[in-house]
């Protein structure tokens, strides 16, 4: 996969609710002295201070595919929009897609998923959501398109962090961690981050879920950083030591085995659980260790799609473990810790 | 060219590479479209390539970016590009433009009617210019996935998601509207001006009967349906997306209804373009490995045209006459065959 991955023009989702600064981050990627010329796909024009002759106008059209799949939507508009960009291969090096404020991120991961065109000219890099850190919290609360782009994201730009409080910044920051531990998290005022960790990141890329790792580990660290933050005490602990918020539909799960697992009972399992649950999990990811496999299994998944394959040998100094997480909305946690426990090798 | 393998049978089959005049189109090859006996390469950006019968090439600048979409009637071509304009290209590869959208939006579908009407779409609206009279536009609920004239009267096709708009543009009544879930791209009358074929975004046809708007689902291909050519008289419809040329029965009233659809010229590669004889019951099918080959439709016999091993072909057409076949890969390396 990578050799041909390579080839692809990389994709990068900027997400955001309104005001939060994606304009801000985008009018940077683009005036930066990076020597890389962008496509930039948005939904307003006139915001865009840069002079670009590929910054091409959206108008976000979600359509649902025909396969009796309600959650299997995809970004029309980008399909169509990517096919006319591929006549001009080699004008640019990348693709930006800006959604507007309101939007959901799975149509636009989702299709390039099922859109064979769209997969064999480009590979979505990483979906990056601009947050207020000002107004996060609020919106939480009162927007589910605020929360769908917090989860859905691999890098957080938590912006404005001048305007709040270190105490109002450690609270935000739980609460986005409490959603989604897993994605980059970098702290900026007018957005100012390192454009390497916001481009080219390849999280969608199976070759690099290895690279993801680190954020695994943060997660635990930054929960036991935050312990006395000071939300109501009425915060529950999950079993990988994450904070939960009452008010807080949306949540992480994750689930890890030592012992190997039994890839006849994991496959139909997972197949079965996004096949029923894929409404309410955003996104999956997995490292598999198979019992009489010496090869990694690595997977992710976005709503229902799934794709998955063996990735490389497992190194003799590196344990055997299989990691499984789940980012959704309302996620049947014991039925699916009860499942995932059945699949271990017996 | 090294390493190649014939395609079906090795060696078994008989070949006429040897007989093609090549052509290369700088920057890549979408469409090629016959004005008499010169063909028209359409580039992936910016210009057309004339290549006249006697094989002398002219390059005529058309668009200032990527070309969307092209039509041809025999007489002109129209083409409609991303920096919003859209082209006519005469005979005597002489282009004009035929409009600037305001907002430089692009110029997603053309068509072109045969008295002389040009049609063109930019976002969810169609715009039509009659040889006479003024410009006419149309806004339907989505994006417009494709354009196509009714061989009869002046009556446009305009595709989009979850169905198709019929539009009147000289009448001011309501236009039809024709409905089947999913996103609409490619849209063709049949000539006999009874059936209505769109390529969807999945990989399926949906048809309907224009007298009772009776549907047609044209199911089974393992990937998007992207050419479509009707066979001399309209009996058939040969499509691309499968790794045989597709051809759905429709001499009877009922078209497709309820019958198989033949495959010719199995490969071991996609057909990812198609191009019907204009007098005969011949067809060319290019492929996804660059094979092009040419096909007897009552028996399946195959010629073979170009060997395999480049990119995907995204070019072919015949003259009007039947007697030049054109064709080019998504790179642009392409021919000319003379039959």
């Amino acid at each position: 996969m990578s050799s041909t991955a390579a080839s692809k023009i990389p994709v990068t989702v900027l997400t955001g609710y309104l005001g939060a600064g994606k304009t801000t981050l985008l009018n940077r990627i683009l005036s930066e002295n990076h020597g890389k010329k962008y496509a930039v796909i948005v939904n307003e024009f006139g915001e865009i201070g840069i002079d670009n002759d590929l910054i091409i106008g959206a108008d976000e059209e979600v359509f649902e595919m025909n396969n009796g799949c309600v959650c299997c939507t995809v970004r029309g508009d980008l399909v169509r929009i990517l096919a006319g960009l591929m006549k001009r291969k080699g004008k640019f090096d990348a693709i930006i897609v800006e959604t507007t404020g309101l939007a959901d991120p799975a149509p636009v991961a989702q299709t390039f998923f099922v859109d064979e065109d769209v997969q064999n000219a480009a590979r979505l890099d990483a979906v990056v959501t601009v947050a207020d850190a000002k107004w996060l919290s609020e919106r939480l609360k009162d927007a589910p398109e605020a929360k769908n782009q917090i989860a859905f994201a691999d890098v957080i730009v938590l912006n404005k962090t001048d305007l709040v409080s270190p105490a109002e910044l450690a609270e935000v920051e739980a609460r986005i961690r409490a959603i989604n531990p897993y994605a980059k998290l970098h702290r900026t005022e007018r957005c100012q981050v390192a454009l390497a960790d916001v481009l080219e990141r390849g999280a969608f890329d199976l070759d690099r879920i290895l690279e993801i790792e680190p954020a695994f580990l943060e997660a635990d660290e930054h929960d036991h950083h935050h312990d006395h933050d000071h939300h109501h005490g009425h915060d529950h602990h999950h079993g990988h030591g994450l904070k939960h918020y009452h008010d807080e539909d949306m949540q992480s799960l994750s689930l890890k085995s030592d012992k190997p697992l039994d890839p006849a009972k994991f496959m139909p399992w997972l197949q079965q659980l996004v096949q029923t649950e894929g409404g309410k999990i955003l996104r999956s990811k997995g490292i598999l260790a198979f019992r009489g496999d010496d090869d990694r299994y690595v997977f992710q998944g976005v709503h229902m799609m799934l794709e998955g394959d063996h990735q490389r040998p497992w190194k003799d100094d590196e344990p055997r473990e299989s990691r499984v997480v789940f980012i959704g909305r309302d996620l049947p946690e014991q039925a699916i810790r009860d499942g995932f426990a059945k699949c271990i090798a017996s | 060219m090294s390493g190649f393998e014939a395609p079906g049978e090795a060696g078994s089959i008989a070949s006429v590479t040897d007989r093609v005049k090549p052509v290369a189109i700088e920057g890549g090859a979408s469409a090629v479209h016959f004005l008499g006996d010169t063909a028209v390469f359409i580039g992936t950006e910016e210009n057309a390539t004339l290549v006249a019968a006697d094989g002398t090439t002219s390059t005529v600048p058309l668009q200032g970016g990527g070309i969307l979409s092209a039509a041809c009637d025999g007489k002109r071509i129209v083409t409609g590009g991303d920096d919003g304009k859209v082209m006519l290209l005469d005979a005597s590869g002489k282009a004009e433009t035929v409009t600037t959208d305001a907002k430089r939006r692009w110029i997603d579908n053309v068509a072109l009617h045969p008295d002389g009407a040009v049609a063109w779409s930019a976002g969810k609206i169609a715009y039509v210019r009659a040889p006479k009279g003024e410009d006419k536009f149309f806004e339907v609920p989505s994006t417009v996935g494709g354009l196509a004239f009714a061989p009869k009267g002046l009556r446009l096709a305009i595709a989009h998601y979850n169905g198709v708009t019929l539009w009147f543009p000289n009448m001011a009544g309501n236009a039809e509207f024709l409905e089947w879930a999913g996103s609409h791209l490619g849209v063709m009358f049949s000539p006999d001006n009874r059936f209505l074929v769109t390529a969807m975004h999945e990989p399926a046809l949906h048809g309907w009967r224009l007298a009772d708007s009776k549907h047609m689902r044209m199911t089974g291909y393992p990937g998007r349906v992207r050419s479509m050519a009707w066979t001399v008289g309209g009996k058939g419809l040969a499509t691309s997306g499968a790794d045989t040329v597709i051809i759905w029965p429709f001499a009877s009233k009922d078209g497709p209804m309820g019958k198989q659809p033949a495959m010719l010229a199995p490969l071991g590669a996609r057909v990812s373009a198609v191009a019907c004889h204009p007098k005969n019951d011949i067809l060319a099918a290019g492929y996804s490995d660059g094979t092009v080959l040419l096909v007897r439709m009552n028996d399946g016999a195959e010629i073979l045209a170009r060997r395999n091993g480049t990119p995907p072909i995204a070019a072919l057409g015949w003259n009007p006459g039947g007697t030049l076949l054109a064709f080019a890969d998504e790179d642009g390396a392409g021919g000319i065959l003379p039959l």
